[in-house]
This record gives C-alpha cells, sequence and structure tokens, in this order.
C-alpha cells in the first residue's frame, strides 16, 4: 500500500538530460525497484536517445504512450518549469512531482488554475519529493536513511524532512511513505491531504508532520486531523526563532502582518489534539512516545 | 525585491494610474529645481526608503511655500529615519521625492497580493485609508472587502464595480476605479509583482482618483524575466552583507546572536536556531547554502559570517540531499584555510557521501569539533560560544 507510489508506480523523468535531472534519475534508478519504475524521459528534442538505457521522448505525452508511465517528475529550470507541469497535466499523468525551485509565484497561479478540473495531482514545486522504502524513491533525498516501516512523514521542507525520517530509523522504526510537499507559497498537496491520505492507508500507523512559519496550511491540517483522524499525528514547527517579515529561504516562510508565526501554529497544533515540540532532535522520540 | 515609492510612481503611469506631480531628488543638487517644479501651493517632500511608517518618523512633510521645501527636503536628506519597520538603528535618507500636495477629500485603500490559500492573486480594497491594512484587519475586519481574480478570466468587470461601490467611490469616479483596478491587475501580472499597494488611494477635492503612495514589491522568483529592473535597485538599501550573499546565491539574513549557522535547506536552517535558542544560546544568522552548491560558494558563505564581529561560534549542520557531504567539507576547508578561524567551529555532517566529507575535515588539520547529531551539535557550539566570551 504506502501512499501515492510503490514499486508498482511507473515514472517518467521531465528534463532528464539536465545535471540535476540525471544525477537523481541515476540515484532513483539505483534505489530499490527503481530501474523497474523509472522507465522513460523527456527533453524536448532529444527524443530517440536514451539515458542509460532509459528512452528518451520529445513530449510527455509519447512517454507515456510509449511506457504507459503515469507518474512523472520534474527537474526543468525555473523559466520551462510550469511549462513542463501544464504538459504532464495535459497528458493526464496521474500524479507529478515538482522539484524545481524558483518558480515564479504566478506561474504557478496560471498552473493551479489550469488544473482546478484535471485529474492530476501535484506535489510540489520546491519540494525534496516522495519516497516509499524500498520501493521507490522519486526526488532528491537521500535514500539510505529510509526504512520500510509504519510511520507516514510530511513536511515542507527537504533537509529537515530527512532529518525526521533519520531519527526514526535511528529508533528503529521505518517510514510507510515520507512526502515534502515543498515550501512555495503556491503549490500541489498540502499537510492536510496527506494526512487524509495516511488516514486511509493500512500500512500506516503514525504520522510527524513538519511545518514551518508562513501561510496556514498547519493549521487547516490540524483542524482536519481533529475532525477525522484516528491515527496518532505528532508535530514540528520549525522557525521559532524566526523574526517576523523576513522570508527565511523559502518562498513561503514568511511571518507576514502577524500571521504565520510558529507559536501560533504550535498552540493551533496543541489544541487539535497534535502534540509538538520545541526541539528538533526530538521528533523521532516524541513519535515513539505516542505509540 | 522592494523598490521606492518614486519608481513605484513611474511604473503606476506607465498603466494610466495617476499619480501627483513630483520628482525625485538623489542628492541635494536636485533639490531646487525639484521644488520649482511643483505647480501648486502645497509642496510634500517624502524621504525615499523602503521601510514603511514614514510619515509617523517624520519622513513626510507638507510645507506651505517654497522656502519651507527647500528646507524640509535638505533637512530630511541625510537625515537617520525611524520607523516601525527599520529597527531602533533608523536609516539614512539618501533619496527624497518632491511632489504636489493634493486636496483630500476621502482616503482609500487598494492592494493586490497572491492569496496562499485559494491560489490566486486577491484585490483588497478598503474605505479606511491611510492607516495600516493589518491594524484595519485586526479592529474593523468587515471594512475589508476582496475579490478573487481568476488568472484565465481576468477582473470581473461586475464584481470590480460591487467593490468600488462597497468602498464608498462617489458613483462619479466609479467606472475609472473600475479602470484602475483593471491596470492594477495587468501591471502586477506583467511586472511579475508580488505586492502592489495604494495607501492611500485618495478622492480629491476636485473629484480626482489618486494614488498618492505606491508600493512595489517584485517576486524574486520572477527577476530572470525582468533584467530591466536590476537599475531599480538602490545600493543604499541593501547591507554590505546582504549584497555580498546575493552575488553568491545565497539566503541570509543577520540576526542579534553569536553563533553564526551555516546549514542547506531552509527548513533545517531555522530548526538549528531553533534548537540553538533551546539550548541557551543565540543564532547569529540565518544562512541558506541551499542545493547543488559549489565548495566556492560555502567558502563565501563562510567568508560572509566571519565578517560579524560578535561571532564566538560556528555551527555547520548539513544533512546532505541533493547536497553533497563531500562538497560541503571541501568549501569549509578552502575556506577556512583561506580566512583563517577565529572562532570555534562545530560540524554535524549526515547524508549523500558523509563518509568522503568527514574524511577530507579530518585530514584537513583544522581544529573541528565533530558532533554526531543535530542535538550534541547545538550543545557543543552553545557551550564553545559561552567559553570564547
Amino acid at each position: 500500500m504506502a501512499i501515492l507510489i510503490n514499486r508498482n508506480t511507473r515514472v517518467i523523468t521531465q528534463g532528464i538530460t539536465g545535471k540535476t535531472g540525471k544525477f537523481h534519475t541515476e540515484q532513483g534508478r539505483a534505489y530499490a525497484n527503481g530501474e523497474a519504475c523509472y522507465v522513460a524521459g523527456v527533453t524536448p528534442g532529444k527524443g530517440g536517445q536514451d539515458f542509460d538505457g532509459v528512452p528518451i521522448f520529445n513530449t510527455v505525452n509519447e512517454a507515456r504512450s510509449a511506457t504507459g508511465a503515469t507518474v512523472s517528475v520534474i527537474y526543468v529550470p525555473p523559466p520551462f518549469a510550469a511549462a513542463a507541469i501544464e504538459e504532464a497535466v495535459n497528458a493526464e499523468l496521474e500524479f507529478v512531482v515538482c522539484i524545481t525551485e524558483g518558480i515564479p509565484v504566478q506561474d504557478m497561479v496560471r498552473v493551479r488554475d489550469m488544473m482546478r478540473d484535471s485529474k492530476t495531482t501535484l506535489l510540489g514545486p520546491n519540494c525534496p519529493g516522495i519516497i516509499t522504502p524500498e520501493e521507490l524513491k522519486i526526488g532528491i533525498m537521500p535514500g539510505y536513511i529510509h526504512r520500510k516501516g509504519d510511520i507516514g512523514i510530511v513536511s515542507r521542507s527537504g533537509t529537515l524532512t530527512y532529518e525526521a525520517v533519520h531519527q526514526v530509523t535511528q529508533l528503529g522504526m521505518g517510514q510507510s511513505t515520507c512526502v515534502g510537499i515543498g515550501g512555495d507559497p503556491v503549490n500541489g498537496l498540502k499537510h492536510k491531504d496527506i494526512l487524509a491520505m495516511f488516514e486511509q492507508d493500512d500500512e500506516t500507523r503514525a504520522v510527524i508532520l513538519v511545518g514551518e512559519i508562513g501561510g496556514s496550511d498547519e493549521e487547516e491540517a490540524a483542524e482536519w486531523a481533529r475532525d477525522n483522524m484516528s491515527k496518532p499525528v505528532v508535530g514540528f514547527i520549525a522557525g521559532i526563532s524566526a523574526p517576523p517579515g523576513k522570508r527565511m529561504g523559502h518562498a513561503g516562510a514568511i511571518i507576514s502582518g502577524g500571521k504565520g508565526a510558529a507559536v501560533d501554529k504550535i498552540a493551533t497544533l496543541e489544541a487539535c489534539g497534535i502534540q509538538t515540540t520545541k526541539n528538533p532532535a526530538e521528533i523521532g522520540s516524541l513519535l515513539k512516545s505516542v505509540l | 525585491m522592494n523598490i521606492h515609492e518614486y519608481q513605484g510612481k513611474e511604473i503606476f503611469r506607465r498603466y494610466d494610474i495617476r499619480v501627483p506631480n513630483g520628482t525625485a531628488c538623489l542628492s541635494a543638487a536636485d533639490i531646487n529645481s525639484a521644488v520649482d517644479a511643483v505647480n501648486s501651493d502645497v509642496w510634500v517632500v517624502k524621504a525615499q526608503i523602503h521601510a514603511g511608517g514614514r510619515g509617523k518618523g517624520g519622513g513626510v512633510k507638507v510645507v506651505q511655500d517654497k522656502a519651507a521645501a527647500v528646507a524640509a527636503a535638505n533637512a530630511m536628506l541625510g537625515m537617520c529615519l525611524v520607523t516601525h519597520q527599520t529597527g531602533a538603528e533608523g536609516q539614512t535618507v539618501h533619496r527624497l521625492l518632491i511632489e504636489e500636495g493634493a486636496n483630500i477629500a476621502d482616503e482609500l485603500y487598494l492592494s493586490l497580493v497572491v492569496d496562499r490559500v485559494q491560489q490566486q492573486v486577491v484585490l483588497m480594497a478598503s474605505s479606511e485609508g491611510g492607516m495600516d491594512i493589518e491594524e484595519v484587519a485586526a479592529t474593523m475586519p468587515d471594512k475589508i472587502h476582496k475579490m478573487w481574480i481568476a488568472p484565465a478570466a481576468g477582473v470581473d468587470t461586475a464584481a470590480a464595480e460591487k467593490l468600488v461601490q462597497a468602498i464608498g467611490i462617489p458613483p462619479a469616479l466609479q467606472a475609472e476605479a473600475v479602470r484602475m483596478i483593471e491596470n492594477l491587475y495587468r501591471l502586477f501580472v506583467e511586472c511579475d509583482a508580488s505586492l502592489v499597494e495604494i495607501n492611500p488611494l485618495v478622492v480629491t477635492g476636485s473629484n480626482e482618483l489618486l494614488a498618492l503612495d505606491a508600493k512595489i514589491n517584485f517576486d524574486d522568483s520572477a527577476l530572470f524575466r525582468h533584467p530591466e529592473y536590476e537599475e531599480l535597485r538602490d545600493g543604499h538599501e541593501e547591507s554590505a552583507i546582504e549584497k555580498a550573499a546575493a552575488e553568491h546565491d545565497l539566503s541570509y539574513i543577520a540576526l542579534e546572536g553569536n553563533i553564526g549557522c551555516m546549514v542547506n535547506g531552509a527548513g533545517l536552517a531555522m530548526a538549528t536556531m531553533d534548537i540553538i535558542k533551546l539550548y541557551g544560546g543565540e543564532p547569529a544568522n540565518f544562512l541558506d547554502v541551499g542545493g547543488g552548491a559549489t565548495a566556492e560558494k560555502v567558502a563565501a558563505a563562510f567568508k560572509l559570517m566571519l565578517t560579524n564581529k560578535e561571532l564566538r561560534a560556528i555551527l555547520i549542520n548539513i544533512f546532505g540531499g541533493i547536497m553533497r557531504c563531500d562538497v560541503i567539507a571541501e568549501g569549509v576547508t578552502t575556506a577556512a584555510q583561506n580566512v583563517g578561524l577565529s572562532v570555534p567551529l562545530i560540524v554535524r555532517l549526515e547524508g549523500t557521501n558523509v563518509e568522503a566529507g568527514k574524511q577530507i575535515l579530518a585530514d584537513s588539520g583544522l581544529a573541528i569539533i565533530a558532533a554526531d547529531n543535530m542535538e550534541d551539535a547545538a550543545k557543543k557550539a552553545v557551550a564553545a560560544a559561552k567559553a570564547t566570551q
């Protein structure tokens, strides 16, 4: 089971001939069932070539028709990334993971608008991707820190997700699926959506929700969990020491107009029955304590 | 990216959004001609700094004669302006805008931002102009009217008409106000803005709509489409450290503390600051070296932190993903050798190529305090900072 991806998922890399796309397709293929899962690449103008045995197509449509793949991962540079997502949506892929950081926010507004009635689910952009341990890794996370298990992890950040994963693994537990939703203000799947999937997933017993300053995504997820979630959820919110009005790296990580502060998010999570820790080194042990 | 009010007003003019006639002064030599150019019996002298709250801090003067305008302008240029957004140290005024005073009958508010929940541009309008909009939102939330704009359809004229009525624009000006909203939205999209704000938008005694202020922020992620914005940058508005960080594509924010942090990834960088604080230390900065950094970039990050005279320790916390630990280790050793380490360096490495990274550090001959995990690293950094104080 797990959520969104597993050993049977078939993946297209969009931007497979770029430096990043190449590197992470190699890494993804080297992980668990990756060699069977990564079935195609797309780079306009390079159709007919192949990368390390993976056939390259000019368009997502061609790649999909030829291989039956239903998922794509995007490593296309920011000026062209929105068009890459649109192409995947128009090709009616089921699930698109966009790793690219630095897409103009209005490009994403247009993408999300054209996606309103589409069949495609988007993860990201500006995210580390998604991994179902010992089955398939789609994204830039280091595979070796993960271990198959029953803990679901959802986070806005990349490396902070790895930190949480690492702690869970070090404590002798493992993960069902780990999802990085990304740090952009306008994006696809939200914390709430992932919680709903984990709630439905037989292989997930408990969830770690990692959030950060900015927006109200974590609050919405917490309120949803309070009303709908039977599985335990624990949380960590990064940025309690962040000053207001400063964008902390991620485009979406800013306390503005008195909204999006870590203390307020933590208060909402706690009020909704989600235990939190203020110590990022204790995310794993907090989870263990509620099992 | 922020720009000045006078630059924002230039852009407004291009989009047929009416603003008062005025001239920017980049030095004292510009003042007399700017004052002479005012065709009114009221002069307004406005300090051009990026921070808000200028009026309350003495950065806006309204005077009734030429001599007073020249005097006010000369006094303002070079003054240190303190507002709620500049911090206690304030900001030196290097540029002015001198413009015609307006006969104000009513003050309104208009702005456009991207609403991250609805994932659309939202127009916010209020009859309560001239106030801080956050204060209006807190005290009179029913005075804020919102209109979401679908990108494919653009501004819905009927909704815009309702909105301009709701904020009390006189009937004779409503059609013009709707056009203004359409132009403002066109500006927002074409200029890749992240914020456009008119506060106040005024109705004048002679029944005109006039944007008395102009605030425009551009989306940093879209700057590649707008090379022309480079000339709008004002070097005075960025600290030397911020400029150096920008040159190396680093995300750096100076804070009050004395423990420098260099981290890969914004979330982990924030969490590292948080844990330093939790163990009784104070972070000196937020610094995300990002993904795909070269040894040169990491070396630059290192040098940036070392410019801080209060620095007592540096904590490097790297969890490799897109970033390889050996690249980081090379950057750290190169920078340390170039700059000369003056404070204790605590390094926690984890992730891709970690063993190679640790080996490079160990072989460097540098006095590096190795940490096994984040908690260990934070404790060691706090202890080291206290020991060197």
